[in-house]
Parts: structure tokens; sequence; C-alpha cells
């Protein structure tokens, strides 16, 4: 055994004890900062298994902003006062989740391994099919060229979701913001968090954007540090969430998917297909539509944390 | 094989299929960023156009005979996604243009922005999450990628939920996170449903899945997977427990497109499951297992319509036992016999006819309820003569759900009958015999008071156009059962099954 095959040994184990510590934890935040450590040893997992893009996703996305939602929905039950009044599970209830997963688990390890090998795969076509992208990274053209309308019809899901989260609202307070996310007067350390991630943040997560062309990265894991940024400086309270009829708010909502469907459609007469992009112009107009994605991206996910709007619209 | 390359192959008209998903989404992204009135104007003002967008899709499948094609960015598949129009699809595209059309007209009346403001709660996301709803179910319709037709039951999630508890009371919210709960569940399964057979055969579409399945242990897994999570987006028996109090909480018209519609979204897809991409499995004992689940689901459902005190909630559980005929499916169209066209039929003219039915009942009961300031059954006396109309359009969805000729539901229960003889199932065509009589049963507990005499005042009279868009669906419910021949044909085209069977 490799000292590398012992260190996945010790990672995969480390995996299912925190997996563990997740379910048992007795308290809400205890079981939150054990899913988002899972999150992360996750991410090494992807990273062994030679898969960098779902790595970063998994730690922005799985880890950071689920993390993030999660605190924030707790603390919230907390402060009503709800977090204990559910009815506690039996263990009969216990015992059944327990061993539907452990079935499903097993099912799914056993026929895992017995998947046929080599394993059917598509490299060679892609390989094949990525000159004509001008693109270096695969998995961006897989994102935004040839199955770029999947990619398009998720950011509505995203926007379906920021109305279903808007849609719980108070009538009264249609039109107005959320909560603010931190308290009123803010530490010195998060101040000194604020002032000195942050600027290093855009510049990291612009890059992350802009090497997804030819490199592991894109406007879905740049758009998730942008998205954490954006939550640190709110939580630092020195910009409060914005209202939800803010048309700038809602312009940047939409604009990804937007300029998707307009270069898609425009893909008929410039050539010959719906999202299908012209020899030799293919990367500018995927970067230029990646750009609106990282900008759709970056605002949907804090205004999904910051919840329906609480405070009245008004001066 | 030829038939495979020849599903392959992009037709003519194949990109009304793009613009027939876009119409929407793009309404949803106008409504959102315009808001206020504009929200209502632009999803009524696209309803007629995405209707006439699905009769042009049906006329091209009628009039070639075969499905309509189209390989997004001009890429085929395994790399690219293809969209693909089938009979099934036909009816459908149109089915869901017409009930959402009238939803929405109906819809009008309760979700109008009121006067002096710009923009309200309430209109701005039903009507942004009715075109979410509209433009999930074409692409659920069309969608010819595993992948693709997630993200269609994703963007059908996300629209449907916050739909039940739009009016904002505490019972309407525990309501739709159960119903998010089953929801989630069912897309997870879904998903690694469809990743194990990625990784089995590296693709995802279902022509091409359909040549290369084998009854793999990972196929028969995947097949399990994907079928239970579909089921409880379906609220098939014994998965239904969050059907009846979203279905009964959700404003009216928000009620009759998730009745009518949105479970018929999922169900369409299991469909495609069984008979598309995976017929090449000896899935007799599975099939006839799903039946089974209908049948129960029939008469479980039936018999607590029976008993339940209030209108929304009766309609809402005799939605449980219309969705276990839809199952009768599965037993009854499968394999290479010639019962399997009448089973094929009938369970699509109950998908067809359950909808338009299901969907006037709502709109009527929505209606009834305004009317009345309540919707207790046992109080109805005298209802029936102080709104005849929406009581007729109750009535007619009634006949349909009952079975009674002439109508579309005593089509499907006819051809599921017939194929259950032939194919020597006495037992679903016992339960689809004994579930008429349970439906016949609660129609009539409505009826019954609602015909006496009785003097009645109504708070306020329903509006004549409403009740006449739910008197429309009740019609086109009962002239279903008038389909001729013709009508039947065009189900049978691109059907999968006879065609891959080895």
């Amino acid at each position: 055994m490799s000292v590398l095959q012992i260190l996945d040994v010790g990672l995969a184990l480390l995996v299912l004890a925190v997996a563990v510590w997740t379910i048992a934890a007795r308290e809400i935040f205890g079981a939150v900062v054990a899913y988002v450590a899972y999150g992360l040893l996750l991410a090494i997992v992807w990273i062994r298994l030679f898969a960098p893009d779902v790595a970063l996703t998994e730690a922005a996305i799985g880890s950071g902003v689920t993390g993030i939602l999660l605190v924030t929905s707790g603390a919230r039950l907390k402060s009503a006062g709800k977090a204990s009044a559910a009815a506690k599970p039996g263990l009969s209830l216990h015992l059944s989740a327990a061993a539907l997963s452990l079935l499903a688990a097993t099912a799914l390890a056993g026929v895992i391994l017995a998947l046929p090998e080599p394993s059917p795969t598509l490299a060679p076509e892609a390989r094949q099919e990525l000159a004509a992208t001008g693109l270096g990274n695969p998995v961006t053209a897989v994102l935004i060229a040839w199955r770029s309308f999947d990619t398009m019809l998720e950011k509505i899901v995203l926007l379906l979701a920021v109305v279903g989260v808007w849609s719980v609202a108070s009538d009264r307070f249609w039109g107005g913001a959320p909560a603010p996310l931190g308290r009123a007067n803010p530490q010195g350390a998060l101040l000194l968090l604020e002032q000195t991630l942050v600027p290093l943040g855009i510049l990291v997560g612009v890059h992350i954007f802009w090497v997804g062309a030819n490199a592991p990265g894109g406007a879905f894991q740049a758009g998730a540090i942008l998205a954490a940024m954006w939550m640190i400086v709110m939580i630092a309270r020195a910009s409060e969430p914005p209202r939800v009829n803010s048309l700038w708010l809602r312009l940047a909502l939409i604009s990804g998917p937007a300029v998707f469907i307009v270069a898609g459609l425009a893909g008929i007469g410039m050539a010959g297909n719906f999202f299908a992009y012209p020899d030799g112009f293919a990367k500018p107009i995927i970067l230029f539509i990646e750009a609106f994605m990282l900008l759709t991206i970056a605002a949907t996910l804090p205004v999904l944390v910051a919840g329906p709007p609480r405070r009245s619209f008004g001066p | 094989m030829i038939e495979t390359a020849a599903a392959l192959e992009p037709t003519f008209g194949g990109p009304l299929l793009v613009l027939a998903i876009l119409l929407p989404v793009v309404g949803v992204l106008l409504s959102f960023v315009l808001g206020g009135r504009f929200a209502e104007r632009v999803a009524l003002a696209l309803a007629p156009v995405g209707l006439v967008l699905a009769l042009a899709i049906a006329f091209l499948v009628w009039r070639s005979g075969a499905p309509v094609v189209y390989n997004i960015a001009g890429l085929a598949p395994p790399l690219g996604i293809a969209l693909r129009a089938d009979g099934l699809s036909g009816v459908m595209l149109v089915t869901a243009a017409l009930i959402v059309a009238a939803a929405g007209f109906y819809a009008r009346a309760t979700f109008a922005t009121p006067e002096g403001s710009t923009e309200a709660r309430a209109p701005f996301a039903f009507w942004i999450l009715l075109q979410g709803i509209w433009a999930a179910l074409i692409l659920l319709f069309i969608g010819a990628d595993l992948f693709n037709l997630y993200v269609g039951l994703e963007l059908l999630t996300f629209a449907a939920v916050p739909l039940v508890c739009l009016s904002g009371k505490p019972e309407t919210l525990v309501a739709a996170l159960r119903y998010l709960m089953f929801a989630l569940f069912g897309s997870v399964f879904y998903l690694l449903g469809a990743a194990l057979l990625y990784g089995a055969y590296g693709t995802l579409d279902i022509v091409l899945l359909s040549g290369r399945v084998a009854p793999l242990p990972a196929v028969w897994l995947a097949a399990g997977l994907m079928t239970a999570g579909l089921l409880a987006k379906t609220a098939l028996f014994p998965l239904h427990l969050w059907l009846p109090p979203a279905h009964a909480n959700a404003p009216a018209a928000a009620s009759a497109v998730l009745s009518g519609l949105v479970v018929k979204g999922s169900f369409v897809v299991v469909v495609r499951l069984w008979f598309y991409v995976l017929p090449a499995l000896p899935g007799d004992a599975a099939q006839v297992f799903l039946g089974a689940l209908g049948s129960a689901a029939i008469l479980f459902g039936s018999v607590l319509a029976l008993r339940q005190p209030r209108l929304k909630l009766l309609i809402a559980y005799s939605t449980l036992a219309q969705i276990g005929y839809l199952f009768l499916i599965f037993p009854l169209a499968s394999g290479q016999h010639p019962w399997t066209i009448d089973g094929w039929n009938g369970g699509l003219m109950q998908t067809l006819s359950h909808a338009f039915a299901k969907a006037a009942m709502f709109l009527s009961a929505g209606l009834i309820a305004e009317s009345l300031g309540h919707d207790r059954i046992a109080e109805f006396t005298g209802a029936g003569r102080a709104m005849p109309v929406t009581f007729l359009a109750l009535g007619l969805g009634g006949l349909s759900l009952m079975g009674l000729p002439p109508s579309g539901g005593f089509a499907a229960k006819w051809l599921l009958l017939r194929a259950s003889v032939a194919a020597g199932h006495w037992v679903f065509a016992l339960v689809l015999l004994a579930g008429g009589l349970l439906a016949a049963g609660y129609v009539f507990r409505i009826l019954s008071p609602a015909l006496a005499d009785g003097s009645l005042v109504l708070k306020s009279p329903p509006q004549r156009s409403r009740e006449h868009a739910a008197l429309a669906l009740a019609v086109v419910a009962v002239a279903l059962g008038f389909a001729p021949q013709e009508f039947f044909d065009f189900l049978q085209i691109g059907r999968m099954a006879v065609a891959a069977q080895p």
C-alpha cells in the first residue's frame, strides 16, 4: 500500500465519521458545523478522484452556501423558540430510517462495483468536439455549449426558488427588504475579515471565472465565491439586503438566463440551430454568456439566504 | 436498429419544440422583471400563443405520423440533448395549454393587483409560478434526455410548491413543506437512478438507452429508484400523504392546475421510463405491481373521498383514486399483445379526461366556496338552484370521474376494462367496476344536497365568465367521449413498446 492509498482510506473513514456526527449531533448548530466539514471533506474526495470542477462546486455550494443557509435558518428557528418544539421521532422511526438507508447504500455499493469496466464514456467524443468550441475545459463545454439548455433552465429553477422564498412574506412587507443578515454592531474581527477577505475573494472569484474556459472553474463556482463575499459584507453591515422590488436586483437575477436565451435564439440565425454557436465565435459568446451567469448566481444565492422581505417598503 | 436511427434524425418543424419551451420561460423572466400588473398581462397574452404552438406541434406529429425531433445546438445525442414530440406529447401539450389558459382566465379575479398599489405579493408570485409550471410541463412532455427531464421535474417542484401556501395561512405552510419533502425525495431518487444508467451505458438519451438496456443489477436498481421517486411526485398510494392537504388548501385556480396537470407531469416521465427506456427489461412482475398499487389507490382514495365533509378535500381525495387508474396502463399496455393498444389508449384517455374534469371541478369548487362562504357539503341545500352553471360544471366533471357515458372517463374506463378482460387480469376489471361505483357515491354526495329544494342566500353571485371557464373544461372532459378512431391512432404515434421488443 502506498502512502496515497493509506491517506485515501483514512479520508474515506473520516468522511463516514463526520457523516455519523452530522446525524448524531443533538444541537442544530453542531449538526450544521459537521455538515460543512463533511462537504469540505467530500471536496477533497473529488480532488482525489481527479474531478476538480466538482470539488470546487461541492466546496462552494454543497458546503459553503448550504452551510450559511442552514446556519441562518437554525438561528431563526432558535430565536422563534421552535427548534425543540417539534415532536421528536420515535425509536422505531429511527431504526426503520437507518435500515432503509443501509439497504440503499448496500445496494448502490454492490451495483457500482459491478458496473462495466472500462466504464462507457463520452470522453473521446468530447475531446473531438472540444476544438470546435475554442475552450480548453471540457466541463465548461458541457455546461455552456453541449448541454447549455439544461444550464439555462437550471437558472430558471433558481429564479423560481427566489419567487418561492419571497412568496412566504407578509403582504404588508411586499416591496420591502429582508431583515439584515448580521447584528447591529459588528465586532472588530468581523470588520477586519470584511476589509481583508472581501477584496481578495473578489479577485479569486473573477480569476476562477476567467480561467474556467480552459481550466477547472467557471461561472458557477466563481458566482458562489462572489456571493459569499457579498454575504460577508452584509453580515458586517457594510451593506443591507436589497428591496425585493428593486429593478437593479431583478435585472441582475434574470440577466444570466435572459442573455443565454437571446444568444440561444440568435443561434438559429448565426449557426443554423437554437443554442448553437457560429464557428470561430463560440468562445467569446460563451464568455459573454458566462459573465452574466456569474452576475445572476452571485446575486441569487445571497437573496435566497436573506429570505423574504421583513421590512416595509417606504422612505 | 433502423427505427432507432430514424428516431434520432431531426425532423421538419423541430425548432417549434424549443420555442414551445422558451415561450413560458421568457414569460417568467418578463413577468419577474416588469412585475406588478405586467406579470398578469404577460401570462394571459402568452397563453393563446402557447396554445397555437401546441396545436402546431400536434398537427406536425399527426401529418407525419412520426415523432417530431430536434437536436439542440444541432448536436445529436449522446453528447447533445434531443427533444421529441410524439402522440402522447401532442395531446398533453394541448391539454396543458388549454387548462393553463382556463385557470389563468379564472384567476384574474383572485389574483389582480389591487387598485392603488403597483405590485402585490400573491399576484406577483401566482402569475410567475403558473408560467413556471407550464414551462416545466412542456419540457416533461417533449424531453428525450433523462437529465433534461430531471431539470423539468425540478422546475415543476419549485413552481408548484409555493402555490400551495400562497394564502399564507399556517396550515398551508405545513402542507407545502410536506409536499416539498416528498418532491425533493423524489428528485434525489430519480437523479440517482439516472446517474446509474449513465454509468452503465454512457448516455442519457431515451432512444439510445432503449437500444442498449439489458437486465443488469444496475438497471434494475436504477428503475426501482427512479420509479419510487416519480411515484412520490405523482402521489400514488402509499406515497400520497402530501397530496390531499396540498391540493385542498391551495387557491382554486392553483388546485386545478396542481390536480389536473402537475401530477401528470411526473406520471408521463414514469410512462417514458417503463415504455420507452426500459421496454427490453422482463418487467412483467414490476408492471403488475404498479397496477396493484394503482388498484389500491382507487379503492383507498374513493373510500376516503366518500367520508370528506368539505368539497375541496373530497375532490382532492378523488384525485388520489383517479391517479390509481393511470397506473393500470403499466400491466395493460406492456409487452406485445393485441390488448395493449386498448390498454395504452385507455390509460392516456384517463390522463386527459381526468385533467379536464378535475380542473373543472376545482374551479367550480372555488366559485362555490366564494359564493357560499364555506365548502361544507352538508350545507349545500338549494345551492344547485342558486348557481346552476357552477353545479352543471361540477356535475359534468363528476360524470366523467364516474365513467358514465358519454364522457372521456367512460371511454378511458371502457378501454381499460376491455384490456383487463382480454389480458385475463380479472382483479383489475373488478377494481375498475368498484371504483366507478364508489365515484358515483361521492359525486352523488355532492349533488344530492345541492339539488334538493331549499332556500339559500348567496354572499355574492358567481361571476358568469368564471363559471364559463369551469364549464368549458368540463365540456371538453365529456366531449372526449366522442373521440373518433383517428384520435386513438394519434395516441399510438411514436409508441416504442412494440418496436423495441427483442
